[in-house]
């Protein structure tokens, strides 16, 4: 166990090397630089800069070197621990990501909680009670969760809520809390405010995980052994709860690596719609305004959390499933 | 088997279960796969539905009323004015003529509709011109005005005026065929890769199977984005539509690949595949000839559960502004429209076009579904 976990552990550099130049790559291939987009927005609002003043700071900012210059610079830095700096905000990249990534991996964390709670209980009621009306109710409401963008699903609960109610449900705090410092009172809002954006976050999850909990445990609940549990006289709960339930949990949990990344990226795109202080907007911001060293350490932040999220499923799995641990 | 297929064509009165069995017995393999397809009454409607759409793609103009990007800032924001086939008894086709009256607080036109006065329609009306199939010029239309001076909103009309309908019709040719060919291109690339690792085994496998893990540990939502930013702003419609292809299918070809392969590493060391091999065969027909058939109905169903992630991923990529751009048309730019909650509230019919995405997605799944139980010989 402790071999198999350091085999992977060793790799992980090697991979985040690999990716750090396919990043580098991408954020390096639009046509001109942060420059020239920062003296078209210049130019659109009136003022303007000088070729001299706009080649002082690509020196400055060490734009006008060749391009494995520039990354070879880039990566030491990062070795260094060093993000850059934000050629937009001209603050340090770290510091802008580290006030959103506690929010981005708070709902996250809250989505993926949601996702499981109602969908291993909706799974086993399912398998459990094949045909029934509500198998029926769970089934269609599973093939239209997994059909529905989950940026339409934002909108419309928004445009619901707003037309309907009068309430606006979007941002993570409500307006006179969000400037102020962390209290208690604080989190109660973020309390009230993030259960919408996780359940929208949640609904595709939960659909895929509940038709596949409800495949595996149909499975299982035709072998033979479930017929000694219930030959033996336990109650119908034990019997399906203490092995067949177990059983079926295993190939969910060798997924949780894969949810764990999509629930990071997934937020990206509902985070913009419903205008939520998190990573996604951060980096499509950076990306469209070619703020490359920001772009850049987002999307290498993102390998990295995917990368640790297959160890960790992989960890997991080993640790649940016997066969695999005594496998090598 | 017998009692399951049911090959139904002419199940007469005096059918015995042997003339069923004969029948069932030369059946070629696609023909038992239409045969268990068939039953799945969900996927039979489903692939109605996308065949309709299908058509949809073929020639949106005939199908619109208007032409996609005429704009009329006096008419913005025209809510829905719903088709209405029959007139008292008799078919007489209309729609409710729109009266707007400025509000005096907010200074914002009011439209609603009024079905009291009737605006007739007909079916395969003259309109605006266009190239049947890109090449034979036409005026023909599904519906329009009968009065040719008015223009008519099925699904109402958005901030610049532009007829919904219309921009639906061509919204679906483009989200549609993106689908479609992100996921051929997927397949091409998994079929190919994928055999040459399970074929021949050995560095070139090691190679590939290196390279699908490294893609599928990329994370795939922000890594679209970042390469449909680096897309060059003056590219044409085009080439973006194909750089956007490209780039969906890019990560889409590993699961295939994966597949493919285990199908190959099987099949190697089939009976049937020494025989090819003695009698001959080059490698490339034992491939395409022997291997690929005996797997491909499977492939294909999982290429069309592919195609609704596809679907979905260009929808949010041309939502955030980073897909597809104005002037062309597809589900997610005319979503666009609906980003801002006030214009939502104002006009919610802008949400139509993600009605339609669930429903493609829809019949996508259940088509595939059905056709991933129908191509598995050992299904019950």
């Amino acid at each position: 166990m402790a071999r198999f976990i350091l085999h992977r552990l060793m790799l992980l550099p090697v991979l985040m090397l690999i990716f750090s130049v396919m990043i580098f790559a991408i954020i390096q291939a639009p046509p001109g630089d942060f420059l020239t987009s920062y003296a078209a927005t210049l130019a659109s609002s009136g003022s303007s800069v000088s070729m001299e003043q706009l080649d002082a700071l690509r020196q400055q900012y060490g734009l006008d070197q060749p391009i494995p210059v520039q990354y070879y610079r880039w990566v030491m830095n990062l070795l260094r621990g060093d993000l850059g700096l934000s050629l937009e905000y001209q603050r340090p990249n770290i510091d802008l990501i580290s006030e959103q990534l506690g929010l981005t991996l708070a709902l996250a964390v809250f989505s993926f909680v949601l996702t499981w709670a109602i969908a291993i209980p909706a799974g086993i009621y399912s398998a459990t009670h094949q045909r029934s009306w509500l198998d029926y109710v769970l089934t269609v409401f599973n093939y239209v969760g997994v059909a529905t963008p989950n940026f339409m699903l934002a909108l419309v609960l928004m445009w619901v809520a707003f037309s309907y109610f009068g309430i606006g449900v979007t941002g993570l705090f409500s307006a006179d809390m969000a400037h102020l410092p962390w209290s208690f009172a604080k989190f109660v809002d973020l309390l009230k405010h993030i259960w919408l954006p996780s359940f929208v976050l949640a609904i595709a999850g939960t659909a895929r995980l509940t038709r596949v909990m409800r495949a595996n445990l149909l499975d299982e609940l035709n072998k033979p052994y479930v017929t000694t549990a219930r030959a033996k006289g336990l109650s119908e709960w034990q019997v399906v709860l203490r092995y067949p339930a177990r059983l079926a949990f295993n190939p969910l949990v060798s997924t949780i690596g894969w949810y764990l990344p999509q629930l990071f990226s997934g937020s990206l795109i509902v985070a913009t719609v419903m205008n939520l202080p998190n990573i996604g907007p951060l980096l499509l911001r950076a990306l469209v305004n070619q703020d490359m060293y920001l772009a850049g350490a987002i999307l290498l932040i993102y390998c990295f959390l995917t990368i640790l999220g297959t160890l960790l499923s992989d960890i997991l799995l080993a640790l649940l499933d016997p066969r695999i641990r005594m496998g090598n | 088997m017998t009692a399951v297929l049911q090959p139904g064509a002419t199940p007469g009165p005096d059918t015995h279960a042997a003339a069923v069995e004969d029948r069932v017995s030369v059946a070629s393999n696609w023909t038992l796969v239409w045969w268990r397809f068939r039953k799945h009454k969900l996927a039979m409607i489903s692939l109605g539905l996308l065949l309709a759409l299908y058509t949809l793609v073929l020639c949106p103009d005939f199908f619109s009323t208007q032409h996609p990007e005429t704009t009329e800032a006096r008419q913005a924001f025209i809510p829905v004015q719903g088709l209405h086939i029959f007139d008292g008894w008799s078919i007489d086709p209309w729609v409710p003529a729109i009266v707007g009256k400025r509000n005096a607080e907010t200074l914002r036109m009011e439209w609603r509709t009024d079905a009291e006065k009737k605006v007739r329609v007909g079916f395969f009306m003259p309109g605006p011109a266009y190239k049947f199939l890109g090449l034979i010029p036409s005026t023909l239309h599904l519906i329009g005005p009968r009065d040719a001076s008015q223009r008519i909103f099925l699904l109402g009309s958005d901030r610049l005026g532009r007829d919904q309908w219309s921009r639906i019709m061509h919204g679906t040719q483009t989200s549609m065929t993106i689908g479609l060919v992100a996921v051929t291109l997927s397949v091409i690339l998994g079929i190919v890769l994928g055999g040459i690792s399970g074929y021949f085994g050995g560095w070139i496998d090691q190679f590939i199977q290196r390279l699908i893990e490294l893609l599928q540990s990329v994370p795939t939502i922000p890594v679209w984005l970042a390469l449909s930013a680096a897309l060059p702003r003056d590219w044409t419609p085009i080439q973006v539509f194909f750089a956007i292809t490209v780039i969906l299918s890019l990560i889409g070809w590993t699961t295939l690949a994966r597949e493919v392969r285990g199908h190959f590493l099987a099949l190697r060391e089939e009976d049937f595949v020494l025989a090819a091999e003695l009698a001959g065969c080059s490698r490339a027909r034992i491939i395409m000839r022997h291997m690929v058939p005996t797997f491909l109905s499977h492939i294909i169903a999982t290429s069309s559960l592919a195609i609704p992630a596809m679907i979905i991923n260009e929808t949010s990529l041309s939502f955030l502004g980073l897909g597809i751009r104005p002037p062309a048309i597809s589900w997610g730019v005319l979503l666009q429209e609906a980003q801002n909650i006030q214009t939502l509230a104002l006009a919610p019919w802008l949400l139509i076009p993600g009605l339609l995405v669930i429903v493609a997605v829809l019949a996508f799944n259940l088509v595939g579904d059905g056709l991933r139980d129908a191509s598995d010989p050992y299904s019950k």
